[in-house]
């Protein structure tokens, strides 16, 4: 059955910081620190034009903040949104920010996501937001939710990755990546079967089933940092609900 | 990690949205619109060879409330057998985990959009008397609607009147005396341009005694509160009379060219459909549409008293023939007997 092809939903991070079971916290932790310090770093460097050294220590000292002053715990899913919730508590850190240097020291054993902030200002390098518009909050919050899907998104490729590797369905994922990641408009069903000397029937069905792995695997994380169902279903509206056949 | 890029991340984001309809009948043609709970899609029925119009759930969730709502709706379609109700073919689940259902295509144009190009009253009054035969029907069978509105209303390319998105519907009663089904327990307040507008779908939850649904504006004030224990048929008789006040205001429509001015009778109907206290509105969806249907015919209405000078005036307006012809006779045979006794 269909329905059975989907994992049972995973605790959401705003349930799990909560839990008493330590593991439960620091997966809940990883998991959330894994989805926002890219959107956290990109956005006070943009937002507050702080220099990249600066960008990198409040990024840290944001989630050790978050952690120190349990503001997921906080967090209340009916008032806002989580991602406009920590946008708001980041741009308050920034504001108290020799405050927060401070607590950054004390909190150093925070996070435990590798942050490889060159790659993040390399892709801060390609970023296309109009500098004109950075005092609008509209743009503020556009940006940060369109680098929120991407860091979303690459995480859900990185596990599909996994998950194809798993299965041995590699050439799945290379034809996935090849049609869907490369962003190339010129490259055609026909032009990979062709490449990769197989029948488009069978591109067909591995992108189909790749896109499907990818949205079930999306979605599986969002719902892992959406505070209710009611916010994940506007979530998922927000970003698959830009579609078009 | 791969970088993902601008153009990488809106590949993904629309090929990953699109519903994967393998192993079904249904083959994608394209997307429709946006309602409350998924996403329209207009389909291929291969083995009818007909078009139909596919409601698909946002989200993979088939035991989940929003899931069950989908269900719901169908079911609930599936016994309102009415030419003014979209009939509902077929009710499933996706490879990927997407709830949906397939129903008629309806070719035409919301009601919001369709009048714009009716400037004749009456016409729109006749729209109007046909939507409430559908949501009398539902009545009958158990049904209130709680989310009528124009964008909810559409009108085919043959004319043909249709209420759709039962979404919201509320089972009264079993037409066998079985129990009413369960509410849903959530309420989401749409905002009218949320409704209309696909990517503006943002919904505002309200807390109340259950989860509340609806749209300001057309929603009555008991369904408002979110008291959805109370809720009876006379909340549709607000929101029906709340589309009455859309379609005959002048005002509410600056893109039409209207030819009539504001009138104090259907004024009067709006406000007795309107009312705040249920008790004080019409009884029934027929009550109300025979309201309409005499003062479109020139008959005295429930919903107001009139004046002397007002009966006069509606009595000129349905007899103007006959009272013209009797008062140039009159003038004439008074010439006649003028000019003979000069």
């Amino acid at each position: 059955m269909a329905g059975d092809q989907f994992p049972a939903t995973r605790w959401s991070v705003i349930d799990a910081v909560k839990s008493s079971d330590a593991k439960e916290q620091a997966r809940a932790l990883d998991t959330l620190f894994a989805a926002y310090w890219k959107p956290v770093y990109k956005y006070v460097r943009l937002r507050w034009n702080r220099p990249s050294e600066d960008a990198q220590d409040l990024t840290q000292g944001f989630f050790a903040e978050a952690l120190e002053r349990e503001l997921l715990a906080k967090y209340d899913p009916v008032k806002s949104r989580l991602r406009t919730y920590l946008r708001l508590c980041l741009d308050s850190f920034v504001m108290n920010e020799e405050k927060a240097a401070r607590r950054k020291k004390r909190g150093g054993n925070v996070t435990h996501v590798g942050l490889d902030f060159q790659a993040a200002e390399g892709e801060l390098a390609g970023a296309t937001i109009d500098a004109a518009s950075i005092p609008s909050s509209d743009s503020l919050e556009e940006f940060f939710e369109k680098e929120w899907v991407r860091s979303l998104f690459a995480l859900a490729v990185e596990d599909l990755r996994k998950f194809c590797a798993e299965r041995e369905r590699q050439r799945t994922f290379r034809l996935f990546e090849d049609y869907d990641l490369s962003g190339d408009s010129e490259i055609s069903y026909e032009k990979l079967a062709s490449e990769y000397a197989i029948p488009v029937t069978d591109v067909t069905n591995a992108l189909s089933w790749a896109r499907r792995e990818f949205r079930r695997i999306a979605l599986g994380r969002l719902r892992e940092l959406c505070g209710s169902d009611e916010e994940f279903h506007r979530e998922a509206r927000a970003v698959f609900g830009s579609d078009a056949v | 990690m791969k970088f993902l890029s601008d153009k990488a991340v809106d590949r993904l984001r629309q090929n990953a949205s699109v519903p994967d309809l393998s192993g079904t009948r249904y083959q994608l043609l394209e997307r429709v619109a946006r309602g409350g709970m998924g996403v329209v899609y207009a389909a291929l029925d291969e083995m009818l060879g007909r078009r139909v119009a596919l409601k698909v759930l946002d989200v993979p969730v088939a035991d989940g409330d929003l899931a069950r709502r989908l269900n719901r709706e169908a079911r609930v379609l599936a016994r309102l057998e009415h030419p003014g109700i979209v009939p509902v073919h077929d009710v499933g689940t996706l490879s990927d985990g997407r709830v949906f259902y397939a129903m008629k295509f309806v070719e035409g144009q919301r009601l919001d959009k369709h009048v714009e190009a009716v400037t004749a009253l009456p016409d729109r009054l006749r729209l109007f008397l046909r939507i409430c035969d559908a949501v009398a029907f539902a009545h009958a069978r158990g049904v209130m609607h709680r989310d009528l509105k124009p964008a909810n209303v559409m009108v085919g390319a043959f004319g043909e009147v249709l209420v759709m998105d039962w979404g919201l519907a509320k089972i009264l009663r079993e037409p066998s005396g079985g129990g009413a089904e369960e509410d849903p327990e959530a309420t989401i307040l749409h905002t009218p341009e949320a409704s209309s507008n696909a990517d503006a779908t943002e919904a505002t939850q309200i807390t109340g005694q259950g989860t509340v649904l609806g749209t300001p504006g057309y929603m009555s004030p008991e369904q408002a509160r979110g008291d959805v224990a109370h809720l009876d048929e006379r909340s549709d008789i607000f929101s029906l009379g709340a589309l009455l006040r859309f379609l005959v205001t002048p005002a509410g429509n600056p893109k039409s060219n209207l030819r009539w001015r504001r009138d104090k009778t259907l004024d009067a109907i709006c406000a007795k459909a309107t009312a705040s206290d249920p008790a004080n509105r019409y009884a029934s969806v027929s009550a109300l549409s025979a309201d309409v249907s005499r003062y479109l015919d020139g008959l005295p209405v429930s919903a107001r008293k009139e004046t002397v000078l007002e009966k006069a005036a509606r009595f000129y307006r349905r007899y103007t023939v006959a009272i013209l012809l009797i008062a140039a006779y009159l003038i004439v045979r008074t010439l006649i007997l003028l000019f003979f006794h000069r």
